[in-house]
């Protein structure tokens, strides 16, 4: 089948192209906008391989969350980001070598399953037929069970950025007038109205 | 045909819509950019703001608890993600699952009881 690989081509130009631009962009809220678009393309990407939980999580997570979180560090930080370009060149060379490692890697991982095709029978757990098991059951037979220590250590993740976001941004601001609901509703006619007897001609 | 195959078929339709957005899109701004009567003038991408020239930049500092509530809403969001293949899978993985997954929710449940003691869910 053609289309699989011609919509693989259409994934990775632009989501290559977007990475690209997410660097090279002026503004830096339209370098938060080229990554929306290219975690749009790695989902796509996720689909054709096969792994439609990851590419779902991808769209709900990473789209839904993750790019309002940067888009509000974009906003929130007072960076004069012209001024912030001014050395860009010079983290080049050491971008250049951190890609390098990753292509090596990558290179590592596929030439092992392209030299010798059957290590990939021997992987621990290898993904069912999409036709038998569905991805997302695939995927929760093995997490909750098999790596149930990596899954408790993903909570303890969550636990520790919970906490450490509440520590780093809560601030009490002292003089705030709250609405105490509990007040409003326990207050009687006697502890608020009082009658007073006046006398003609005299005042309060 | 194998099973990623019939899977692929099964995401074709939304291929063929992405295709139709994307051209239909395209033909639209295309179309107005030719069609229409251009009259660039500088005035017209000028930012208007009631008649005199804008004060200051548009994009002003945001309040730093909105960011808390974006990073608590991604915490929750991911616990959620979590449980859809456990909830589909929970036949097969049984007891065992079950309560490792009620683990995770504790944990979880703790930094919830945090934040709501801490103040952190309430606005001022």
């Amino acid at each position: 089948m053609i289309l699989p690989a011609l919509a693989f081509y259409l994934f990775a130009t632009i989501t290559v192209a977007c990475g690209v631009m997410v660097i090279a962009s002026r503004n830096p809220v339209h370098s938060v906008l080229f990554l929306i678009l290219a975690f749009f393309n790695s989902a796509g990407l996720f689909v054709l391989l096969g792994a439609e939980f990851l590419a779902m999580i991808l769209v709900i997570v990473y789209v839904g969350a993750v790019a309002v979180l940067f888009m509000f560090v974009v906003m929130m930080l007072d960076i004069n980001f012209v001024e912030l370009r001014q050395g860009f060149l010079q983290y080049l060379p050491i971008g250049l070598l951190v890609s390098f490692i990753l292509l090596v890697e990558i290179l590592m991982v596929v030439g092992a399953w392209v030299i010798a095709p059957e290590t990939a029978a021997v992987a621990a757990a290898p993904t069912p037929d999409p036709a038998l098991r569905s991805n997302v059951a695939a995927l929760g037979d093995l997490v909750y069970t098999r790596y149930v220590y990596l899954f408790q250590a993903a909570g303890m993740i969550l636990l520790v950025a919970m906490i450490g976001a509440i520590v780093l941004t809560l601030r009490s601001r002292p003089g705030v007038r709250r609405q105490r609901i509990a007040d409003q509703v326990s207050r009687t006619r006697d502890s608020s109205v009082e009658i007073k007897k006046v006398q003609p001609g005299q005042g309060v | 045909m194998t099973g990623v195959d019939t899977l692929l078929s099964e995401y074709l339709p939304i291929l063929i819509f992405l295709g139709v957005a994307i051209g239909l899109a395209s033909v639209i701004v295309i179309a107005s950019f030719i069609a229409a009567r251009q009259k660039p003038d500088s005035e017209k991408l000028s930012p208007y703001e009631c008649g005199f020239e804008p004060f200051g930049d548009s994009r002003t500092q945001f309040d730093v608890r909105f960011y808390l509530v974006a990073i608590l809403f991604i915490i929750f969001d991911l616990e959620v993600a979590f449980l859809f293949p456990w909830a589909v899978s929970l036949a097969e993985i049984g007891t065992f699952g079950f309560w490792s997954m009620m683990i995770f929710l504790g944990i979880l449940t703790i930094g919830f009881v945090y934040e709501w003691k801490k103040g952190a869910l309430e606005w001022e």
